[in-house]
């Protein structure tokens, strides 16, 4: 069973973002459907201003290779630079494996995590 | 059970051949560093090398060997004439670069194979030059990009991708630094028209269009899509991967595609998988027709009585360029390919179709109470269904290696995405009731293993050369090379 945080937000394109650090990285559910990540990327850098909805980054399982998008709109202030050299941890810690900072982001358009829950079984029958 | 590699089956001394005595005088090379001699290629004698291939080969599953219903690859049965035809003489003992006059029947051929290809699709024009799909997709997009340079259009930038797409055309539009829109598809599988005319503005080079799609299914709007993307300007690309549901049933040419490429490989039965070689013809219609890329065949000068045409090479106005340092793969591609057409003919080019799709909605109508087939309505060459059995967690990828033991080369897995737990099933024509019906049964005898036994598939495959392999190492640790030359471990 996935697990979902009450303290974080959830994009329906599977990203979390959590409102108090501003960090941002990808469910639960999502890396429990791609299975065992195998490499990952960061597109994006320090300073850039990325729009919700725009790509982050990429990550590639034994099973597909996936966009990882912006929740929400804002200025990147840090990546997780050791991210790349260990992409397992996503799949054994999802939400402590985060993938960039962003400041500034709005939360309000995304879902919470029963309502993200309740997509998340939505889409699995 | 593993077999040796080359270097370990090495033995110092050991020798395949004796070189003759030297017809000309010896001659030391200098001493300049020329040659190395710290190359360890293995040392073997021909015996070895024969019984190391063979030993390899039988590990290897094909499509002669057995049933290959890989999604959207098109595995059908290739007819061994084509392997008569592509080496008669005339086509094995030519050189690309021999003068036109000397190789009348190769260009004739040619020649004749574009003919075909435009009947078949309904276009103006044929290059053969792609060297393989992906290739003639990103030959496809450079004419769709000159198109509109040529118009003085600079503002087109944005390129439709339907989520139902193959992955190579959203790739090839990327390679050309366009900004790809990905649009939806709906609850029946089609493209989703309100999400693609929120996307149709002046700054759209086109639309690729799978169709029929990933899913299998032909796009029920198609006629929608096309007049929107014409609309707004753009041009619609055709990707004709799966071309093999649709052989004279219907030509994307007529439905008002501007440019399509053509599988050799999948459609008209040129081997491939393990990387080729493929063959990805592109046709276009008559407003993309001088952008072809060059040289093309073309009469030179037409027959006169009993002489016949000269055929040669001519470069299309605006054309954009070769697109491969010759002509196509000629005797692997062409050749066969043509001879494919050529033994079917009009009619049987039809049955080909019409028993693809047909296999592939038995298989469906078999498996349907079973497994869940998501996008549910009348297929055409291939579908798409749910890896997963009620009351077992058992998944597509223990399916599909369950499946081996059966001996049948597994579904593509995990495509497309918009499906949970994707296995995609493309019989093809060429197989038979009985071999479908064996497959089912096998699926069908997996599904009751997952419930009962799911340990038995979880771990499977069992009656294999190799058990489960352990993708994630191999992924994650990849070594290519089985020896390290010195040195590599401190330049690291």
């Amino acid at each position: 069973m996935s697990t979902f945080l009450s303290t974080l937000k959830y994009a329906k394109t599977d990203e979390w973002f959590d409102p108090a650090t501003g960090k941002v990285g990808i469910s639960d559910y999502a890396q429990d459907q791609l299975s065992d990540i195998v490499f990952m990327e960061i597109t994006v850098s320090v300073g850039d201003e990325v729009q919700a909805g725009t790509q982050i980054a990429s990550v590639e399982s034994v099973k597909a290779a996936s966009e990882v998008l912006a929740p929400v709109s804002g200025k990147v202030v840090a990546i997780n630079e050791d991210l790349p050299n260990n992409p397992e941890t996503i799949n054994s810690d999802p939400y402590g494996a985060w993938f960039i900072q962003i400041e500034g982001g709005d939360p309000a358009n995304l879902l919470d995590a029963a309502e993200y829950e309740k997509h998340c079984q939505e889409r699995a029958h | 059970m593993t077999e040796p590699t080359l270097f370990e089956l090495s033995s110092p001394g050991r020798t395949g051949m004796t070189f003759p005595e030297p017809d000309v005088p010896r001659f030391d090379l200098p001493e300049a560093g020329l040659l190395r001699d710290d190359l360890p290629l293995p040392e073997l004698a021909e015996v070895d090398v024969v019984r190391h291939y063979m030993a390899l080969s039988r590990y290897n599953y094909s499509v002669d060997g057995g049933f290959y219903p890989l999604g959207s690859c098109t595995m059908k049965y290739n007819p061994k004439i084509n392997e008569d035809t592509c080496r008669l003489p005339g086509f094995l003992f030519t050189h690309p670069l021999q003068p036109i006059e000397t190789v009348q029947g190769n260009l004739m051929l040619m020649y004749q194979l574009q003919e075909w290809l435009k009947e078949i699709s309904g276009f103006a024009a044929v290059t053969l030059q792609p060297a393989a799909g992906a290739h003639g997709e990103f030959t496809g997009v450079l004419m769709m990009r000159a198109y509109h340079k040529a118009r003085g259009d600079s503002k087109r930038v944005k390129m439709l991708v339907p989520d139902s797409a193959h992955g190579t055309n959203p790739a090839s539009a990327g390679m050309l630094g366009m900004t790809v829109k990905v649009i939806p598809s709906d609850a029946r599988g089609n493209v989703d028209l309100q999400a693609l005319k929120a996307e149709c503005d002046d700054t759209v080079v086109g639309l690729m269009l799978t169709n029929p799609n990933t899913l299998g299914l032909f796009d029920e709007n198609l006629e929608e899509v096309i007049r929107l993307v014409r609309e707004c300007g753009g041009l619609m690309y055709g990707d004709g991967a799966n071309l093999n549901a649709l052989l004279g049933i219907v030509r994307p040419g007529d439905l008002g595609f501007d440019v399509m490429h053509f599988n050799l490989h999948k459609t008209f039965s040129v081997p491939h998988g393990g990387g080729g070689p493929g063959s990805g013809p592109v046709g276009v219609s008559e407003r993309l027709a001088d952008f072809l890329p060059a040289p093309q065949v073309a009469i030179l000068e037409p027959a006169i009585g009993d002489t016949p045409p000269l055929y040669g090479f001519v470069t299309p106005k605006h054309s954009i360029g070769r697109m491969k340092a010759f002509h196509g793969h000629f005797g692997g591609g062409l050749v066969r390919a043509y001879t494919y057409i050529a033994m079917h003919g009009a009619e049987g080019l039809k049955d080909v179709s019409q028993y693809a799709v047909l296999n592939a909605n038995y298989l469906a109508a078999r498996l349907r109470g079973t497994y869940k087939i998501p996008y549910d309505r009348i297929c055409m060459h291939e579908f798409v269904m749910e890896g997963r059995v009620e009351g077992s967690d058992v998944r597509a990828l223990d399916i599909s290696k369950r499946l081996m033991d059966y001996n049948f080369h597994p579904p593509t897995n995990y495509f497309p995405l918009i499906v949970h737990e994707a296995l995609m099933i493309e019989p093809t024509e060429t197989e038979n009731k009985d071999t479908l019906d064996r497959f089912a049964d096998a699926l069908l005898a997996i599904a009751e293993e997952a419930r009962t036994n799911p340990e038995v598939v979880k771990n499977a495959p069992h009656n294999t050369p190799f058990g489960r392999m352990d993708e994630v190492k191999a992924a994650r640790e990849l070594v290519l090379c089985c020896w390290l030359p010195e040195g590599y471990e401190s330049s690291r």
